[in-house]
């Protein structure tokens, strides 16, 4: 149980931290300075929640390690985020869309959270709901303008929720370790949040005037620590200072 | 980066209830909506408010620099308008 639970954390922390990172790759080049600050604020929330979960779970774990130790010094295989928070940033459609699908998630299993028997989950995730929900704000609304913006700026909208709707399923499809959490009503069992998280985004592309993909194809394995080729790229970047000079400070 | 088509918005915030909105600065944005998220994450991220107004900088009217002498110079010499000038009886006095 243990094991599970400090697993099924984690994970929630690896998602936090690997968006983030992402996010955080805007800083300096959003197109205009307060989308800017905007942005890093966001990827800031995500770093925060990051090493929160990361706090609980190295505690749950029991062995010793730290946030730090569980973000810097741990390889590509042990990371079990989503494949969609890995993704390149792309254009800033691509980031806004990817955002918006990753916030209506988190916003609704933040919400499922606060009423988790872990109670150090339920206090994080009390916080994280008010984050996401001005999150979810944010770039609901930039997917309606650009949607229905410019031809320009609804092609790359489209272009984008195209791209990642394949790597939506991953978002609903739990595990074992998923399953026993939500057993033990400490987690969430993410294939609950399917139907309302359809509905909601259904609705906000249709404002967009976007039309929604098929189901054509659906990658997953993020969370069993199945990669794309990005993710090594982004954790020799996220890692590097840590690992080439251990315990610096400054 | 480039704001060139974004409307320059000015940005006033409460920083704790019952005090007034403040201005505190500027900004860019394409509408109200955005405005206030932009003047959240731009003026309000050290806690620094409770409450933010937006308005369109083109809709407020300022007076202008040569303006100065009509407006303003006229009340220096009018000290009676301050209540220190006033001598206020001893009963009065707290």
């Amino acid at each position: 149980m243990n094991a599970a639970h400090y697993e099924y954390v984690r994970r929630l922390g690896d998602n936090a931290l690997v968006l983030g990172q992402r996010l955080s790759e805007w800083c300096g080049h959003s197109p205009f300075l307060e989308e800017d600050i905007a942005m890093a604020n966001t990827a800031l929330d995500l770093i925060g929640r990051a090493r929160m979960l990361y706090t609980h779970a190295a505690a749950l774990e029991g062995r010793g390690r730290d946030e730090d130790a569980l973000a810097y010094g741990r390889d590509e295989r042990e990371f079990g985020n989503f494949l969609m928070c890995e993704l390149p940033k792309g254009d800033y459609a691509f980031t806004l869309v990817r955002q918006y699908l990753l916030d209506v998630y988190h916003h609704r299993l933040f919400t499922a959270l606060t009423t988790s028997r872990d109670e150090t989950l339920a206090a994080i995730a009390a916080k994280a709901v008010k984050e996401a929900a001005y999150h979810l704000r944010r770039s609901g609304d930039w997917v309606v303008r650009l949607g229905d913006g410019t031809d320009e700026s609804r092609d790359r909208c489209q272009a984008a929720l195209d791209e990642l709707w394949g790597y939506t399923d991953e978002l609903f499809a739990g595990d074992a370790v998923d399953a026993a959490m939500a057993e033990a009503g400490i987690g969430v069992a993410p294939a609950s949040l399917a139907e309302g998280w359809r509905a909601e985004v259904e609705a906000l592309f249709d404002r967009a005037q976007l039309a929604l993909p098929r189901d054509d194809w659906q990658a997953s394995g993020g969370r069993a620590g199945l990669h794309t080729e990005h993710m090594g790229r982004l954790l020799a970047e996220l890692q590097f200072v840590p690992r080439a000079y251990p315990g610096a400070r400054w | 980066m480039s704001s060139k088509h974004l409307p320059l918005w000015e940005v006033f915030i409460r920083s704790r209830r019952g005090l007034d909105h403040k201005h505190i600065g500027s900004l860019h944005a394409a509408d109200p909506e955005q405005a206030l998220q932009a003047a959240r994450d731009t003026y309000t991220r050290r806690q620094e408010g409770v409450s933010i107004w937006v308005v369109r900088s083109s809709d407020i009217h300022a007076s202008q620099f040569e303006d100065e002498a009509a407006f303003f110079d006229p009340a220096a010499d009018k000290i009676y308008r301050h209540p220190t000038f006033y001598d206020v009886p001893e009963e009065l006095k707290l």
